[in-house]
């Protein structure tokens, strides 16, 4: 039961943020976030509560990740 | 009771009963809308039992369909326009031009006027736009709360030099879709009071006969089908039983809208599998494929059309998916209306 | 920025992924169980099971909430709705058979039951009808029963409350590897699950019954990239907690959303539909919040119904010790339209999932 989406924050109101995903705008609560949020962040959201915020920078981290086992499996074998 | 005390906001019993305030709405809301009322012989002016058609030389293709969606104004569109299309779509994939339709309502006590009023303008621009003659109709009021709103039913009639039947389908045969898939039905979804979702998605429905003229006019049409309920899933399954082939697609060449992608991804609910009101699936000769997708993208609703995939001698009655990320898997007939899926 | 920022499917990497796979691949077949319903269909939909090398199977386990809702719970849901309050719950538990109905069925009947697509909607509708009492059926795992938290911390309105019929996964996790004839070489644990309870939350489970636990994303590389861990792991003999989701997932999880699930919550025990009780996997609603707890205002108890059909094989697909295609009912008798057990019941089930993509793992 895992259906998250990444949404960024178009606005901000209390704690509730409006979010667009691909041009549809919904809402979703921040109260388990525990974490500021800004206009432009992305969030995932579960069930109309923000769960994460997500980094751009973490998604990169993810693509060098992959990198990483590559190469470390190419060391390994012969 | 004197026509003076009924409402003249509101559709009441009596507008259905054909009196006088029927004969009023007949005469003051609906024949005027439409520019033409007859096919060449007794048409909808006389008022007459029945409508006589003088058709022009081609195999006579009929068609009828009920409409009830909710809600009855979309984005994009409403039940008319959605009725109208629907029916001159159903003749266009037969391979017939659509010459005339019928249009029967049945509409709630306390319909609100202006609401029909919308609705047929609808109706009367789709028709007026494919010169279809709209020659008989009928009109009844069922009591509060006995129908929700209003149903229309709409019947087709037109001539097709050869109908294409949607089981013509042939090993090697190319598979075209006219625009992008899941307009209509995520059009809808996003529509709906309980979701709390806004989305600038509108309808793709649409009179495709212009369209599906050219693809005819080039020639080697071999099947065709729209994709309404159940999407483009369900029409490339029944493709493929009823011709007895397997049809390969690859899901990167299916065009799909950002808007719809998103909505996908926020309902769980796949693209493939939500209804279009715009568009065609053709299955192409190979030898003039390359030529039909020229002009059907010559076409302002054809633009997007893209071939996305074959029909295939393995799996007959079976669909087979090519994935975006290069996994292969079958493609199953979906089964009854999408639901969010939040789990 | 557009969402493919977080979409990662480039179908040359996955190919890579391939390779690297079959490189990896044991000597011996190894069973990964997935407990995500989410999990499965990316895998079905994306055809990953396409990259698997031979030998090397993934089977969903107990992952779909809707499907492991005890009969008893829905049974209850169904009387709340028939004896009038307004019943909300998320689309996927309309269909779900209860004893006797299910709560479509009990809607069609003139229960007035509503899909929701979250607790704070339900909260909407007991805020806009006043006069009647608004019950929320809440199911779910850990990824969802914060937002559920949320609002019974936020003092909802008097005629609203929650049935709560929230399970935790870490216990299942235990309890399948205590079962017998489990042959479990790894778990890939749910992405967004970890996302709350963070990967540290597996590292009993790996100590105790030393298998990998690898914590995976739901992108198709996602997958590919846990499931290489995972084989890697096998290969080198470890049995280690790794996290494979980095960018939504931290050790220790998302700590707000787990305060939320310990001030509204306690841990219970929780009857999973098929399995069987699982002790400490059911959250219960904290007694300073009784007013809110639809069992305890409206004093329902559950009677168990039946709920296994003979032939029906969900018992041992739940644990992975079976597939759908194991089954003699499956595809025949039980379909998605008519459901038999539990894992045809849920969009997520191994079994409807299998039926709607094909009706087999590989092509």
């Amino acid at each position: 039961m895992c259906l998250a989406v990444p949404a960024k924050v178009i606005a901000l109101e209390g704690n509730v943020a409006t979010v667009d995903l691909a041009g549809t705008r919904t809402r979703a609560r921040l109260d388990a976030l525990g974490e500021e949020v800004r206009v432009g962040d992305w969030l995932l959201i579960h069930t109309g509560f923000a769960i994460r915020r997500l980094d751009p920078e973490d998604a990169q981290e993810t693509l060098r990740l992959f990198d990483e086992l590559f190469a470390c499996q190419a060391q390994d074998e012969p | 009771m004197s026509p003076k005390r009924l409402s003249e906001e509101h559709i009441s019993a009596l507008h259905g009963a054909g009196g006088e305030l029927m004969g009023r709405l007949l005469s003051e809301h609906i024949l005027p809308r439409f520019s033409l009322r007859s096919l060449g012989s007794i048409g909808l002016d006389a008022l007459d039992d029945g409508a006589a058609l003088k058709l022009p030389p081609g195999v006579p293709v009929i068609t009828t369909d009920s409409h009830v969606v909710k809600p009855i104004f979309f984005p994009g569109g409403d039940i008319g326009r959605l009725a109208a299309c629907g029916t001159a779509n159903d003749l266009a994939v037969m391979g017939a031009r659509p010459l005339a339709m019928t249009l029967g309502l049945i509409i709630e006590e306390g319909f609100p006027l202006s609401d029909l009023e919308r609705i047929l303008t609808s109706i009367a621009e789709v028709l007026e736009g494919l010169r279809v003659a709209l020659v008989a109709g009928d009109t009844k009021v069922m009591g509060k709360g006995e129908l929700d709103g209003i149903a229309i039913n709409t019947t087709g009639i037109g001539v097709a030099a050869r109908p294409i039947p949607d089981a013509g389908l042939s090993p090697g045969d190319v598979i075209i879709v006219t625009g992008p898939v899941g307009d209509h039905g995520f059009a809808l979804l996003s529509a709906r009071e309980d979701l709390s979702l806004e989305s600038n998605l509108s309808s793709d429905v649409a009179a495709i006969w212009p369209l599906v003229a050219r693809a005819l006019e080039v020639g080697g049409v071999t099947a065709m089908k729209d994709p309404t309920r159940g999407g483009l899933a369900a029409a490339l399954n029944e493709m493929a039983r009823k011709s007895h082939v397997g049809i390969e697609v690859e899901e990167a060449k299916i065009p799909v809208r950002d808007e719809v992608r998103g909505l996908s991804e926020l309902l769980g609910i796949s693209p493939l599998e939500v209804a279009c009101e715009g568009r065609a699936v053709i299955g192409v000769a190979p030898d003039r494929a390359a030529q039909v997708l020229s002009a059907l993208r010559e076409h302002p609703l054809g633009r997007e059309a893209a071939i996305i995939g074959r029909a295939i001698e393995r799996y007959p009655g079976k669909v087979i998916l090519d994935t975006g990320v290069g996994g292969r898997r079958f493609l199953e007939m979906p089964l009854g209306d999408p639901v969010p899926r939040i789990c | 920025m557009s969402p493919d920022l977080f979409s990662f499917r480039d179908p040359k990497r996955a190919r890579e992924f391939a390779q690297l796979l079959s490189r990896l691949a044991p000597a011996r077949p190894v069973k990964i169980v997935h407990v995500c319903g989410t999990h499965e269909i990316t895998i079905t939909e994306h055809g990953l099971r396409s990259f698997l090398p031979e030998g090397v199977e993934v089977l969903e386990g107990p992952g779909c909430p809707v499907c492991v809702t005890s009969t008893v719970d829905l049974d209850v849901a169904v009387k709340l709705a028939q004896e009038g309050v307004i019943l909300c719950t998320f689309g996927d538990m309309m269909r779900v058979p209860g004893t006797e109905l299910s709560l479509e069925e009990a809607r069609a009947q003139g229960a007035d039951v509503r899909t929701v697509l979250s607790a704070a909607d339900a909260v909407e509708v007991a805020r806009k009808n006043p006069a009647r009492e608004v019950v929320f059926f809440a199911v779910g795992f850990e990824t969802t029963a914060p937002g559920t938290a949320a609002v019974l911390l936020d003092t909802p309105p008097a005629n609203f409350s929650v049935f709560s019929s929230h399970k935790l996964i870490p216990p299942a996790l235990s309890a399948l590897m205590e079962l017998p004839q489990i042959e479990i070489d790894a778990f890939l644990a749910p992405g967004h699950v970890s996302t709350i309870i963070g990967s540290d939350a597996y590292r009993p489970v790996a100590e105790r019954y030393h298998v990998p636990v690898v914590v995976g994303g739901f992108e198709p590389l996602d997958v590919l990239y846990a499931l290489a861990l995972i084989l890697r792991q096998l290969k080198e003999g470890r049995a280690e907690v790794e996290n494979a989701y980095v960018r939504a997932v931290l050790p220790q999880g998302n700590t707000r959303a787990q305060e939320l699930l310990s001030q509204a919550f306690e841990v219970s025990d929780a009857r999973w539909r098929g399995i069987g009780t699982i002790p400490g996997s059911g959250l219960a609603i904290r007694e300073e919040f009784s007013r809110f707890d639809a069992a305890k205002k409206f004093g329902v108890e559950g009677e168990l119904g039946e709920e296994t059909v003979p032939g029906c094989l969900c018992a041992d697909i739940l644990v992975a010790r079976a597939v759908p295609t194991d089954c003699p009912l499956f595809g025949k008798i039980c379909t998605p339209l008519s459901p038999v057990g539990p894992c045809m019941v849920g969009s997520e089930g191994a079994c409807s999932v299998w039926y709607r993509y094909g009706g087999r793992p590989r092509l």
